[in-house]
């Protein structure tokens, strides 16, 4: 992994690392050459491995005290909010927890999506990255179904639902997967021993992510391959550290306003009621982080064909490094791809919002645009984008820009931007 | 200092997300409530006639099964003195056993003891109010949207159905009611309960104290989480500033922007 040969300076450290390079391993991830111009949407990778591990600690000491059962979760996770001391603060954290995961990690892969980083020698890490993004949201959907509230039980039926459209055997798999013919106890119980696994699961994709990511490097703004260690580099350590450590902290600060002071604003009121299967609530909608997704399946007015719709447009972005035929990385350099790339950014969102409203009318037509823009832009524009923009040039190094003169990146952007 | 501006602004577009999620059929009563803000704390008295509404008028049909005695004399609640608490208690009978000869028998209630509800199960419940099940209200305020103020304005909400609309036996209009059919008749009316304080119970004043109750209720650790959390921001705070000077002075010895 390391590009140097490291020895310990003791005795006894070289004893052990002959034995395990443990020290080889610190060694390499403080020394680890990054380029030097990485902005702070690159300072996310912390952020989310961060939340990560929180959820990870909250999440056991929570399920110490929780109790999957149909009759007891509920009032389980109201004796969590009252009697367990600091209860509440476990809960919200968890809870709010799991929203500001999914914030970082569409900051992260759309940084990704502007800065081409998912391109060629990138293609494992990113892939890599899609996996750990499915079971975030396997998890994430899971773990909403265990206070057992309303939106709980209805969200879970309404999901699990989907696998009935799968011709022939989908019925088999809904009972299967809920453990009888409707979702109940058995169905309660296998959420939570999954929703306890997969974080687990996730940990150790990140180790592969970031193993992934160690042997070609960081990409970074400006796209380009950089000889490291170089002046276009700076160790890991302290450097990246504790500019992580700065935006870490930003962000921890907006994490706590939603904990302390609206922790449930990014919630649904009715999952304070107690699941109930005789009364369906007015709309059923999933958390936020989902609603694009649920846009996309709901356009579809064949259910078979929207849930293959839906899952798509998550799967089609592991074929991005070959779907995306350009050379150049990134989007700076790339006049046109950097005008789609807030389109498509833009019809997210509007994706997003026409999941929180009824399927009906004005809404469904928007939806239906939305999703056919969705995948025409991952289908139709960027390969034929790749082959037909005129790029800009691209300077040779980080320091060394290709106009001269200026030995910094912000300078030669600016440049850059002034010639097109 | 780029940074900390654009900081700023996602910061002031956060605190505004709050605004978004007021869209309703009526727009919703407005009061002071003293429990919002960043040092957002109950008004004690106020919890206290609250806890004398929801018992004399709102507990003969509502439930609050996940309250015990002791929390009425818990930090941050109506804080009755452990007397009062335990003499509230004492006015509630529960039925406790089965003792050493196996027979179930009736005591007065301890601190220990969850509010006694109404009806011994759902359906005594629902066949005592005409079908309509009223809802427990230990969280009721976190599972309305709208929250207190819908509540409070639900409380004040009962009008004459406009013309045109023909309502049935047992279901009354209100303006701020999903779909403007409840079941429930107008609880409060003035001087309907006789506060101890001197305070005149009319309508609204009964309606704010019984919300505020209710909202305790839902959260009742919520001036604890008030006050942890301007400590916990105030010391982020302190500390990104010093983790921002300690991060300039690493990266000077780079010759690069940050």
């Amino acid at each position: 992994m390391s590009d140097h040969e490291y020895t310990p300076s003791s005795k006894f450290g070289k004893w052990f690392n002959d034995r395990l390079p443990l020290l080889s391993l610190v060694n390499h991830l403080t020394d680890y050459p990054t380029p030097k111009n990485l902005n702070y949407w690159w300072t996310f990778g912390g952020i989310l491995t961060f939340c990560l591990i929180t959820q990870i600690v909250t999440g056991l000491v929570l399920a110490m005290h929780y109790i999957a059962h149909v009759d007891h979760a509920f009032s389980s996770v109201e004796h969590i909010m009252r009697d367990v001391n600091y209860g509440w603060l476990l809960r919200y954290v968890h809870a709010n927890g799991a929203s500001m995961f999914f914030l970082a990690v569409y900051i992260h892969i759309f940084r990704a999506l502007f800065y081409g980083s998912y391109k060629a020698p990138r293609e494992i890490i990113w892939i890599i990255g899609i996996i750990i993004y499915l079971l975030m949201m396997a998890a994430a959907f899971m773990g909403y179904v265990l206070p057992w509230g309303q939106m709980s039980f209805w969200g879970a039926t309404v999901i699990t639902n989907l696998f009935s459209a799968i011709p022939l055997v989908g019925e088999s798999i809904t009972t299967w997967l809920w453990g009888g013919y409707s979702v109940d106890n058995p169905t309660l119980t296998r959420f939570f021993t999954l929703h306890y696994l997969l974080p687990f699961l996730i940990l150790g994709l990140v180790v592969l992510h970031i193993w992934a990511l160690h042997v070609p490097g960081n990409n970074n703004p400006v796209g380009i391959d950089i000889k490291k260690p170089s002046k276009d580099t700076v160790p890991f350590h302290p450097y990246i550290v504790i500019k992580d450590a700065f935006a870490l902290l930003m962000f921890l600060i907006i994490f706590a306003m939603f904990v302390f002071y609206s922790p449930n604003v990014l919630g649904h009121a009715d999952n304070y009621i107690e699941a109930n299967p005789l009364v369906t609530p007015a709309h059923i909608v999933p958390e936020w982080y989902l609603l694009p997704f649920y846009a996309i399946l709901r356009s579809v007015p064949d259910k078979l064909m929207g849930v293959i719709a839906m899952l798509s447009a998550i799967l089609i972005l592991a074929a991005l490094p070959w779907l995306d035929t350009s050379k150049i990385r990134s989007a700076v350099f790339r006049p046109l791809y950097k005008q789609f790339y807030w389109i498509l950014v833009a019809d997210v969102l509007i994706l997003g919002y026409v999941g929180a409203m009824p399927a009906e009318g004005l809404y469904l037509l928007i939806a239906r645009i939305g999703t056919i823009y969705y995948f025409a832009h991952f289908l139709i524009i960027l390969p034929v984008l790749g082959l037909k923009e005129k790029t800009l040039p691209l300077p040779l190094s980080i320091t060394e820009p290709v106009l001269g003169g200026s030995p910094n990146l912000a300078a030669a952007r600016d440049k850059v931007e002034k010639i097109s | 200092m780029r940074i900390i501006t654009k900081f700023l602004i996602i910061l002031f577009l956060v605190l505004n997300s709050k605004s978004f999620a007021a869209e309703n059929t009526a727009k919703f009563l407005e009061t002071e409530w003293t429990f919002k803000g960043l040092f957002g704390k109950f008004d004690r008295a106020s919890l206290q006639r609250g806890y004398q509404v929801y018992t004399e008028v709102c507990a003969s049909c509502h439930s609050m099964k996940y309250l015990s005695y002791r929390n009425l004399s818990e930090k941050g609640g109506p804080e009755f003195s452990e007397a009062e608490a335990k003499a509230i208690a004492a006015s509630f009978e529960v039925t406790d056993g089965p003792d050493s000869t196996g027979e179930m028998f009736t005591r007065p209630a301890k601190l220990s003891d969850k509010f006694v509800m109404p009806y011994a199960n759902d359906e005594e419940a629902k066949s005592a109010n005409g079908g309509a099940y009223p809802p427990d209200m230990s969280v009721l305020v976190k599972a309305r949207k709208g929250g207190a103020d819908y509540v409070y304005s639900l409380l004040l909400g009962y009008e004459d159905p406009p013309s045109g609309i023909k309502l049935d036996d047992g279901v009354y209009y209100n303006k701020y009611m999903y779909g403007n059919k409840i079941k429930m008749p107008n609880p409060l009316s003035d001087d309907l309960v006789e506060y101890s304080d001197g305070t005149k119970a009319t309508q609204k004043q009964m309606a704010k104290d019984v919300v505020n109750f209710l909202m305790w209720s839902a959260e009742p650790h919520l001036e604890t989480r008030h006050k942890t959390g301007f400590r916990v921001i105030s010391y982020l705070i302190i500390l990104t500033i010093l983790v921002y000077f300690s991060m300039k002075k690493i990266w000077s010895r780079v010759e690069s922007k940050i």
